[in-house]
């Protein structure tokens, strides 16, 4: 069981939960750029979790089915001739067309089953830099054919019939998740937490990070993203020690131009830290896309806390609502 | 060396921590956090997600809504810490290990190494003894995956970084600048000054142990022939 890749779209690759584990050796997790779309997409298909899936950028792919297969995409609203945020029983041998995101930037194609490349140090994640994960380390082209699982067409068939028969309409349903890492505008608020180098920046300096609205750079990627706005400077001259870095972590280098760490990011860095992102903020900045805008505000360590278990919850009654749709 | 106490524990966000000890590098620090990180990593919590030493302190990273977590994961964290620290280190020379690496100089491979060595005011064949004749240490390892950053460097060899970086550098590179020297294990950018090449992989995901350096193994280098390289290469 397979899907072919007939035009790749901007940059789709196949990520899941990333690997974890490895850091101490410099790499890092890796994985879906937004764990929680993707976590959906699985659930709106069957799947668990942290099964692999496509991840879409900004641009979608034209893709050919091989067989019947159920399929959900989630995370930024693409503009596709499936319908997204729900389960969808694709049929044997059709074209899926996805074109532009037209709010968001990343979308999750789950099929069910999961895309079954080899898992490398536990993950079937592409590591675009490494070379390895997902389809031979690299995004995918034209003419890919995409590994699914051999019993893909009857998994599909099962889920499907699962559902409730009331909510179906011909080969979707009705209802749809929301997917509320995507913002319904800019700029988007990211809560953040003084990084450890947050007082080398004087008073003024620091109020203009949090005063600015920044433009997410044209150079931004699964590493990092480049904040543009006004430069930044730092009030100490002397570098500072190669230390470790995070998700979400936002370095400032010498040319004062900000950059967020995402998800295939450095595990250390020589740059001053001036800000540490909230978590459960980060798989939201994963759905700017370049151009777009992010404003900072402070918050605690504990408010970060709060945060993360109100996306908790919030994941939680989702995932209860799509179970019960399947009469679990 | 004095009894070692973390100057602060700084937060990395919400999902990690870095417990740091000293701001500067300082080799017995170093070495004791590398020690340390060890221990923390050796007690294998099942909320810890990472435990990476750098070089002056260790960060670990967590799931801080783990279900076994009885409290807040930043408290657990430091306390682990502590208590590793309270039972006491074990001694350097029983986890550390000593790595030789294979490094063609040859001319091919080091595009840097005639500069270098006007540089240091040596003949080319000078300072590939000195570079392959000095004892290594890994401080820590970041970048990319498998490099490592090693002290130990000749003073005499220590060069700046170059002015203008190379977009490709092949894989395999040992490059020197300033007190360090390092492998890129893939080809990727790098501003480092160029001076051999090793035919060996040292990172690969599909290997048992993907990396083939650690934080604070011991490093020798020795030089090989162009032939020696190809052989090794094809193996």
């Amino acid at each position: 069981m397979s899907i072919t890749v007939l035009r790749p779209g901007l940059l789709m690759t196949v990520q899941d939960m990333g690997r974890h584990g490895h850091q101490h050796v410099g790499l890092c997790p890796g994985g879906a750029m937004d764990p929680l779309s993707l976590a959906l997409a699985n659930a709106l298909v069957g799947n668990y979790a942290g099964d692999a899936a496509l991840e879409l950028t900004v641009l979608g792919p034209d893709l050919q089915f091989e067989r019947e297969t159920l399929v959900a995409l989630v995370g930024a609203e693409f503009e596709a001739d499936i319908p997204i945020n729900r389960p969808v029983l694709v049929s044997r041998g059709a074209r899926v067309s996805i074109s532009r995101a037209a709010r968001g930037a990343r979308g999750y194609l789950a099929i069910a089953g999961g895309v079954q490349v080899e898992a490398v140090l536990g993950s079937r994640s592409t590591y675009i830099p490494g070379g390895f994960g997902g389809l031979d380390g690299r995004v995918l082209k034209r003419g890919d054919v995409v590994p699914l699982a051999a019993n893909a067409t009857k998994l599909s068939r099962e889920r499907f019939a699962a559902l409730k028969n009331k909510d179906r309409v011909g080969t979707s349903v009705k209802w749809h998740v929301p997917a509320f890492t995507v913002p319904d505008r800019e700029p988007i608020v990211l809560h953040a937490i003084e990084g450890e180098h947050f007082g080398d920046f004087d008073a003024n300096m620091q109020r203009v990070f949090f005063d600015t609205i920044w433009r997410v750079g044209p150079d931004s990627n699964r590493m990092g993203y480049r904040l543009a706005g006004p430069p930044l400077t730092r009030s100490k001259a002397e570098e500072i020690l190669s230390g470790p870095t995070c998700l979400g972590s936002v370095q400032v280098p010498a040319n004062g131009v900000p950059i967020a760490l995402m998800a295939d990011h450095q595990t250390t860095g020589g740059y001053p830290r001036i800000a540490e992102i909230a978590s459960a903020d980060v798989p939201r900045l994963a759905q700017i896309a370049p151009g777009g805008t992010v404003h900072f505000a402070r918050t605690t360590l504990d408010l970060a806390g709060q945060l993360r278990k109100d996306a908790r919850t919030r994941m939680e009654n989702i995932m209860r609502g799509i179970a019960w749709e399947y009469g679990k | 060396m004095a009894k070692l106490a973390p100057l602060g524990a700084v937060p990395l966000g919400d999902c990690a921590v870095y417990v740091e000890f000293s701001k500067t590098l300082d080799l017995e620090v170093n070495s004791a956090v590398q020690r340390l990180a060890t221990m923390v990593h050796g007690r294998a919590l099942p909320w810890v997600r990472d435990v990476v030493p750098a070089l002056g302190g260790l960060a670990i990273h967590f799931d801080p809504d783990h279900k076994s977590l009885t409290t807040d994961a930043l408290s657990a964290a430091l306390n682990t810490v502590s208590e590793c620290l309270k039972e006491g280190l074990p001694k350097a020379g029983d986890v550390l290990r000593t790595v030789e690496v294979p490094v063609c100089y040859e001319s091919e491979f080091a595009p840097d190494l005639a500069e270098v060595a006007a540089i240091a005011k040596v003949s080319p064949d000078e300072a590939v003894a000195l570079h392959a004749g000095a004892d290594y240490r890994v401080l820590m390892i970041g970048f990319a995956p498998g490099h490592a950053y090693m002290g130990g460097l000749s003073p005499k060899l220590s060069v700046p970084r170059r002015a203008a970086p190379r977009a490709i550098v092949p894989e395999g590179s040992v490059a020197i600048a300033n007190d360090q020297t390092v492998i890129y294990p893939y080809a990727i950018s790098g501003g480092w000054s160029i001076i051999g090449r090793t035919p060996l992989t040292v990172f690969d995901a599909e290997r048992q142990e993907p990396s083939m350096f650690a934080a604070g193994d011991r490093v020798r280098f020795k030089p090989i022939s162009r032939a020696e390289y190809q052989k090794l290469r094809t193996k």
